[in-house]
């Protein structure tokens, strides 16, 4: 009894085996490999992803696109080898982190497969052969000139750290040295995750701690958004707010024109977009696109703020 | 005849001396609060102003309703790890149901009044559905709740795309008292957590259901056969917990106006060690809620001065908060050897 069901059901995979295979076939595959949605940042990456793919599918039919997205390192690498196993000619990558992920990666290029890394790199340089990016020391450095633009004599500001990750210390340590020598103090560093809630405790503890507060650097604009709900039950003036990466609600009060925010940074998830729709060129149109490219981190400010609005995103 | 008396008078001794140890037990945890704060005021000077104390308080407040509800069910020799992620699902609901609803309801106290009644409801029902697959479905609470903590979240991340839920602007003003408003000088926040403290204590000591709940805790079988509704009282732990639940996400609300897929992440994680700290056995059968409420306090005590000081690399955080929560329970001794 119990064979004949076995029988029954291997067939019966079989079946759906070949099925599916006749079902795949498309010119190429590619496979997105991206951090599931765990805060607002990665949140956006998603709905972008997915946006993109969509628009991609309907331009090309004949392109097959796999999305996956993990909560983990160790669940993206798993991802990625089931990826090559269903044989993917192209696949992008933002890795969770860049050590875990580099010998997986490497062993899909040895497969033959085109390798595009978004935004984190690998531990080992030149396994991809496209690299689309933010510039995170830019990014840290963009926040550095506001504060010292924004005040010429001097100032106290206070900064809140992101995930503690090798991008929010690359991001600081270019803040840092793009302060010294600066008449900007900073009064301390504390961890606030690129979190709403965290930044909003962060932000009460640091004004309960420091009398005086110019500026505070809340690391993105997930945190940026706590520590203003901080300030205004505190009721302290004349506190300048800066976030970073572009997300949709803070630059509508940017662009209204705001006491606390007057300025953004931009790295916003929508880098996906660019790195999905040049290797779809690839394979639909076979236009050459190795190479790097290093998106800006423009400040955003009043006057261009409508250049990066997405009132519908969900970042 | 000497031998008698002399253990006679040993015993006593003994008596008298268990008495106070059992004393300094029960204290332990206000004891750690009690140094906890001496501490804090030692190394910050704006660590006791009114303001900062009244900050902790009141952001301690959410989770410490949570783990209110979190004594009942540990009590019961329960476990409950789906409250954080519930916590996100019930405000992200709430408030969209509240943003839908402005037509019905207007944009004054009768909508935050919908809004809070809505919550409650969820928050019982999510309860419900936890305490009726424990017991009824007869599935371990750890593997129950660690499935609906999964679901809660990826339900909530669902319907936010990846981002924030957020309220309208015109409703903000109307629930912003609920965490920014004070009575008498007390925030919101803390009035509810400390009515809600009182009568979960008198209910825990005082009432029927509160003796069952710790006769189940002690020795589920022996609570069988003494005639004690073991099913109902287990899921109506499991129920409370869910009430607690919608009442900390109707406070949480109000302070960002929106939900994340961030939202409430590890408070189950605060919400049982507050537990844990403040007395409650893990295996069920005796529960304090004053303690768990002195729990929090030290949970919130702990970022407080860790936020006020920059004497401790900010890299080092988690281990000082582990540390502090072992030596927290070592204060009060191995409650099975008491």
């Amino acid at each position: 009894m119990f064979s004949k069901i076995r029988n029954l059901v291997a067939a019966g995979g079989l079946v759906l085996a070949t099925m599916s295979g006749s079902a795949l076939a498309a010119d190429a595959t590619i496979g997105i490999s991206i951090p599931a949605a765990d805060h607002g940042w990665t949140g956006g990456l998603v709905y972008h992803t997915k946006r993109t793919v969509e628009a991609m599918k309907k331009a090309f039919p004949n392109i097959d696109f796999v999305v996956v997205t993990s909560s983990s390192a160790t669940q993206q690498v798993n991802d990625i080898e089931d990826l090559i196993s269903r044989k993917i000619n192209g696949l992008i990558v933002l890795p969770q982190e860049s050590d875990p992920l580099t010998e997986p990666v490497k062993a899909a290029k040895a497969k033959g497969v085109f390798i595009t890394v978004v935004d984190r790199g690998l531990a080992e340089k030149n396994i991809e052969d496209l690299y689309v990016g933010g510039d995170n020391p830019q990014y840290g450095t963009a926040a550095a000139e506001y504060f010292k633009k924004k005040f010429p004599d001097g100032a106290k500001i206070v900064v809140m750290r992101g995930i503690p990750t090798a991008i929010d210390n690359i991001r600081i340590e270019a803040f840092q040295n793009a302060l010294k020598d600066s008449k900007i103090e900073v009064l301390d560093m504390q961890y606030a995750n690129w979190n709403p809630d965290k930044g909003f405790e962060v932000m009460q503890d640091y004004l309960q701690r420091f009398p005086k507060i110019d500026g505070v650097w809340a690391g993105d604009d997930d945190a940026a958004l706590g520590a203003i709900e901080a300030i205004k039950q505190a009721d302290r003036k004349g506190v300048a707010v800066l976030g970073g990466s572009g997300m949709n609600k803070v630059i509508k009060l940017v662009k209204d024109g705001n006491d606390m925010v007057d300025a953004d940074i931009f790295y916003p998830p929508t880098l996906i977009i660019p790195a999905i729709e040049l290797v779809t060129m690839k394979f639909a149109t076979q236009a050459p696109i190795n190479g790097r490219y290093v998106l800006g981190s423009p400040l955003i400010t009043k006057d261009n703020a409508s250049e990066y609005y997405f009132p519908d995103a969900p970042y | 005849m000497s031998d008698i008396s002399a253990t006679h008078v040993g015993s006593t001794g003994a008596t008298g001396d268990k008495k106070a140890l059992k004393l300094v037990e029960a204290a332990g945890p206000l004891l750690a609060l009690i140094i906890l704060m001496i501490i804090g005021s030692l190394m910050s000077s704006s660590f006791l102003g009114a303001e900062n104390l009244s900050n902790v308080f009141t952001r301690s407040a959410i989770i410490g309703i949570i783990a209110i509800g979190a004594t009942f069910v540990i009590t019961a020799d329960g476990l409950d790890l789906s409250v954080g992620s519930l916590s996100a699902l019930v405000a992200g609901v709430a408030i969209m149901v509240m943003n839908k609803a402005t037509g019905s309801f207007g944009t004054g106290w009768l909508l935050v009044a919908a809004g809070i009644v809505f919550s409650l409801l969820l928050g019982a029902a999510a309860g419900f559905f936890n305490g009726a697959m424990i017991v009824k479905g007869r599935v371990e609470a750890f593997i129950v709740t660690l499935g609906t903590m999964g679901v809660f979240r990826s339900v909530l991340t669902w319907l936010s795309d990846g981002g924030s839920i957020s309220l309208d602007f015109s409703l903000r003003d109307a629930v912003r008292p609920i965490y920014y408003g004070s009575v008498g000088g007390i925030a919101v926040p803390i009035l509810v957590l400390i009515a809600i403290a009182v009568t979960a204590e008198i209910v825990l000591r005082r009432t029927r259901f509160g003796r069952h709940v710790a006769a189940i805790g002690s020795n589920r079988h022996v609570a069988l056969y003494s005639a004690i509704p073991v099913d109902r009282v287990r899921i109506l732990t499991y129920v409370i917990q869910g009430l607690c639940v919608g009442i900390a996400s109707v406070i949480y609300v109000p302070r960002l106006g929106a939900a994340t897929p961030s939202t409430g992440l590890m408070w189950e994680l605060e919400a049982i060690a507050s537990v844990i700290i403040g007395g409650t056995a893990l295996g069920g059968g005796f529960g304090r809620v004053w303690g768990t409420v002195v729990g929090v306090l030290i949970l919130g005590f702990i970022s407080n001065i860790l936020n006020l000081t920059g004497f401790i690399s900010p890299y080092l955080n988690g281990a000082v908060q582990g540390a502090i929560i072992v030596i927290a329970v070592l204060l009060q001794r191995d409650r099975s050897q008491g």
